[in-house]
């Protein structure tokens, strides 16, 4: 059987269909901005950027840039009616006091049990740089990672141990990807959902880690 | 009469020691206070330790005072950058000490420092390699690194409106580390684009009360990106 994996949008879809009504959402960078393109019609759920911003917006139209309203990419965004600003020490306290519903992050390695790797490579000679990662992994209900099940040369991204430097531990409840959704727990992985024409055996031998039905 | 508006901003920087801790606004473009770092650059204070959430772009600003060779030391979350060269070589080269510390506990640290807090037990980090070496401690099943606060000698930080008591109003996100880092440090300085008289800010809507803020000084608002707005408002 062959099977096309989610594309990057469609993986987003993926995610964002799982968001519910009412939800207070942080995206990451990168990969997980693109979930907000996708998010369910008629539903409203409220974007936190951790530089002070709640009920963020969409990009402004060309032109309509203001350099003071920032997402956490440095990228310019609107807010929302409803939305609000405040100060950093706030901003976080919303994160590491479990006020956020969902996280939804990019990653290096998760394991099994939720560790998340997604600061660092270890690179020697690399400028380390942590920004908000460690508070965003641990601080919301719900972590989710948004990633590509397989590195470029094949090798699996959901580990039995991190090999990469940690963001924290055991704090991702659930891993998209292109070719599956696994939840973490504790015990280890289990099945969500997989790409069409993908069987539960093949998946599990790309990961070569168990995965409960 | 109290009036915290001084003249110029050499004046509201005068006095500053070689080898204080600077604590400096801003995330990104937004709340930058980047004429009161080209002010430090003139004033001329050396080993200086800089606070800030990262470690400058470009050649100007923050990456200005470390080309300058005035930073010892800069505690921050995110150094690396697309254009971060002036940090990246000092770095690469020992010029310069990094304490790499998550965003969240470095607002923290800040925070506690200006609220009088002698330490406090943050989940974030814990097992991690930027927690190695520091004390840890299960509390009702969870874990959490012992964080220590960040005192400044001086704060710099930009505001968008304020009044000759140091009552402080900002714009946007720019608001960011701004009036958690007023209440951290000895001295206070913020620039403010437009000066009141008093009570023409609803005291409902002051954010950072002039308790908190030494000097003011009035600054035109630019209209580049590193100003915060692209077109002026």
């Amino acid at each position: 059987m062959s099977y096309t994996p989610r594309s990057k949008d469609q993986l987003a879809q993926r995610v964002a269909r799982d968001i519910h009504e009412g939800a207070y959402v942080n995206l990451g960078i990168g990969q997980p901005t693109l979930v907000a393109n996708h998010l369910p019609a008629g539903i409203e759920v409220i974007l936190h950027s951790e530089n002070g911003i709640l009920g963020m917006g969409p990009a402004p139209a060309e032109g309509q840039e203001d350099y003071d309203l920032i997402n956490a990419g440095k990228q310019p965004v609107t807010l929302l009616a409803g939305g609000a600003f405040f100060h950093h020490a706030d901003s976080f306290g919303m994160m590491r006091g479990g006020h956020l519903d969902i996280c939804v992050l990019g990653a290096f390695q998760v394991s099994a049990t939720g560790d998340l790797a997604n600061w660092s490579t270890g690179e020697p000679g690399a400028i380390p740089a942590v920004g908000g990662a460690m508070d965003l992994a641990i601080g919301a209900k719900q972590t989710w990672v948004m990633m590509d099940l397989l590195t470029k040369t094949g090798q699996s991204k959901v580990v039995a141990q991190c090999t990469y430097p940690l963001t924290g531990i055991g704090c991702v409840k659930r891993i998209y990807t292109d070719l599956a959704t696994l939840e973490c727990s504790p015990a280890g992985l289990r099945l969500i959902d997989l790409v069409d024409g993908l069987s539960h055996a093949e998946l599990q031998s790309r990961v070569g880690l168990p995965i409960a039905a | 009469m109290i009036n915290k508006i001084a003249p110029s901003i050499e004046a509201a920087l005068a006095g500053l020691q070689d080898g204080a801790t600077v604590l400096i606004g801003g995330f990104g473009t937004a709340g930058i206070p980047n004429e009161l770092i080209e002010g430090l650059i003139v004033q001329g204070a050396r080993d200086l330790v800089v606070v800030n959430n990262n470690a400058g772009n470009g050649d100007s600003g923050l990456a200005a005072l470390l080309k300058a060779g005035r930073v010892r030391k800069v505690i921050c979350s995110f150094p690396r950058q697309t254009d971060s060269h002036v940090f990246d070589g000092l770095y690469r080269s020992g010029r310069i000490e990094l304490e790499l510390t998550p965003q969240g506990n470095l607002a923290e640290r800040i925070r506690a420092a200006g609220a009088g807090i002698g330490a406090f037990f943050s989940p974030t980090g814990y097992g991690t390699e930027l927690a190695r070496g520091k004390e840890t401690r299960e509390i009702n099943g969870r874990m959490y690194v012992l964080e220590t606060p960040i005192h400044g000698d001086l704060a710099l930080i930009r505001a968008e409106r304020g009044d000759r008591w140091g009552n402080l109003m900002y714009r946007k996100a720019a608001r960011n580390f701004g009036p958690v880092m007023a209440t951290a440090a000895k001295k206070t300085v913020a620039t403010v684009h437009e000066v009141v008289e008093l009570g023409q800010m609803d005291p409902e809507h002051i954010v950072t009360p002039g308790i908190f803020v030494s000097h003011l000084v009035q600054i035109p608002r630019v209209a580049t990106q590193a100003g915060g707005l692209k077109k002026a408002a």
